[in-house]
């Protein structure tokens, strides 16, 4: 078993190593302009730079900024509406199809409108950000609270159980697992609009430097801010994990 | 007509769902009436869709009946009874995320017993089903048979006089499942508790029972009441005797045509 896990991240390893290779062999022998694709050394080169001089952190932190911010409106809104909905059997079939079929909707087409209320600033990008982390939250809310094995409930209710202690002891823990699939899900999409949205019309943000040294011709910087989120978005993915398995436990 | 010393009575009780005049309105339980001594196992037999799972709610004050009455010691039941009345359900209604011990302290906590008495009473149920080693395992990590034991312990837990056991052993084999009637008779030859126990198998009703319940097709009416003269404990002798064998045949003759006609059959 564990034979066959390590042969799988030496697959994954090699396979980032043979997109590595093919860059730096690409990039060496001149056959691309090194304005479309800059060396692998000058990037990493420039990474190593960004590193040191912790000239990334003003950037860094307004988009972490704007992803709590979208996060904690995401899930407290979605949440809350969720549960609401979930109670009953009608809101169910009046609610899920229709935040089921927004959720199908792209979103980021508010995103100039979003602009136009709240600015070039942090504002749009929360805006961003939580309208589309809101969908899978509130959708797995409302599955997660509607599908409390019925069993539970009744065994519950044989003992006694009052209103407060079916939706702590019952409610909540039967629907926990389905609701964090989906806080999880929210973050991570929140994550990526929010980069997304800097691309496109930002002050400042990971995002809007990226696009900047683009449009600067400067792609090696530009490639370094790219390893910088990569890694950011690992990290986080990391946390997110780390933070579900220990609740996980937590809960049995 | 009601009996001082009774454990529950059922009185003319009938149960419909859906509303008046809808075609699919079905009439489970049909004006059932009997009475359960005190100490006294009770099962309930008949074909699928008969309302004798319908009879145990009713008798757990989980459904209100459509017409009649039911009484727990001689007071009508509106409603669940926690102090009164324990259930073991069938499939497995344990909480997965809780520990087996820490679902029958949360029974106990749902019943309003003090935070204090909690541990021992819940080793003490647990010692009585066998399971006192598996307190801090998770129901997922239990067999079938383990997972219907700690259900019996968050029951018996809960210190009721009576027990209300819907098809608890029918999703086990049935070595486990002897076994299992094996030790409740034990329990009620030890506790005296008074149980209405809800099967599909006539050895299963035939050991256990100090009286079947034999129930028609839908409508559910009970048919006949069979009594099984024979002390708890009972054991394998009794499990491989004539007279179990004798009572299982009658209880077979009672039921097939009942059976028949649930799959709609009409031969004569």
């Amino acid at each position: 078993m564990s034979g066959e896990r390590l042969a799988y991240r030496l697959v994954q390893i090699g396979f980032a190593a043979v997109l590595l290779l093919a860059w730096w062999l690409v990039s060496r022998n001149g056959y691309v302009s090194p304005i479309l694709l800059p060396s692998l050394t000058s990037s990493v080169h420039e990474f190593v730079l960004l590193l040191e001089s912790g000239s990334y952190w003003p950037d860094l932190r307004v988009t972490l900024y704007e992803l709590v911010m979208a996060f904690m409106i995401a899930s407290v809104t979605g949440c809350i509406v969720g549960y609401i909905v979930s109670r009953s059997r009608f809101s169910v079939r009046v609610f899920d199809p229709l935040f089921a079929g927004l959720y199908s909707i792209p979103a980021i087409l508010l995103f100039p409108l979003y602009v136009l209320f709240f600015g070039l600033g942090p504002g749009s990008k929360i805006a961003i950000g939580a309208t589309i982390a809101f969908f899978p939250i509130i959708l797995n809310t409302i599955a997660g609270f509607d599908y409390v094995d019925r069993s539970y409930i009744t065994a519950a209710r044989s003992m006694g159980a009052s209103g407060v202690q079916m939706f702590w002891s019952v409610m909540l823990p039967a629907a926990f697992p389905v609701v964090l699939a989906g806080l999880r899900m929210g973050f991570i999409l929140a994550f990526l609009s929010i980069l997304g949205s800097e691309t496109i019309a930002s002050l400042s943000g990971l995002g809007h430097k990226i696009v900047s040294f683009a449009e600067s011709m400067d792609p090696a910087k530009m490639f370094a801010y790219i390893f910088l989120a990569i890694i950011i978005a690992f990290l986080l993915n990391a946390t997110v994990t780390l933070i579900e398995a220990r609740v996980r436990r937590g809960h049995g | 007509m009601r009996n001082g010393t009774s454990a529950i009575t059922v009185e003319g009780v009938s149960q419909a769902f859906g509303p008046e005049g809808d075609p699919r309105r079905v009439i489970a339980l049909e004006s059932a009436s009997l009475a359960v001594e005190r100490g006294e196992l009770l099962c309930l037999i008949g074909p699928s869709g008969c309302g004798k799972s319908t009879l145990l709610n009713l008798i757990g004050g989980l459904m209100t009946p459509t017409t009649g009455e039911v009484a727990i010691e001689g007071e009508r039941v509106r409603g669940p009874l926690p102090k009164k009345v324990a259930y073991v359900f069938q499939e497995s209604a344990l909480f997965p995320w809780r520990t087996v011990i820490d679902n029958v302290k949360l029974g106990m906590a749902f019943q309003g017993v003090a935070r204090s008495e909690r541990d021992d009473r819940a080793m003490g149920a647990l010692s009585a089903v066998g399971l006192a080693d598996f307190a801090q395992h998770y129901p997922a990590q239990l067999s079938g048979g383990m997972k219907q034991r700690a259900q019996l312990a968050r029951a018996l837990g809960l210190q009721t006089d009576i027990l209300l056991m819907d098809e608890p052993f029918a999703a086990l084999d049935e070595q486990t499942r002897m076994v299992l009637g094996e030790d409740l008779s034990e329990l009620l030859a030890r506790t005296g508790k008074t149980i209405v126990f809800v099967t599909h198998s006539l050895v299963e009703a035939v050991f256990l029972a100090d009286r079947v319940a034999v129930f028609t097709a839908r409508p559910g009416r009970i048919k006949t009441m069979i009594s099984v003269d024979e002390g708890h404990p009972r054991n394998r002798d009794f499990m491989t005797s004539d007279k179990l064998g004798r009572l299982r045949n009658e209880l077979y003759e009672l039921l097939h045509d009942e059976i028949r006609k649930t799959m709609g059959d009409t031969r004569p």
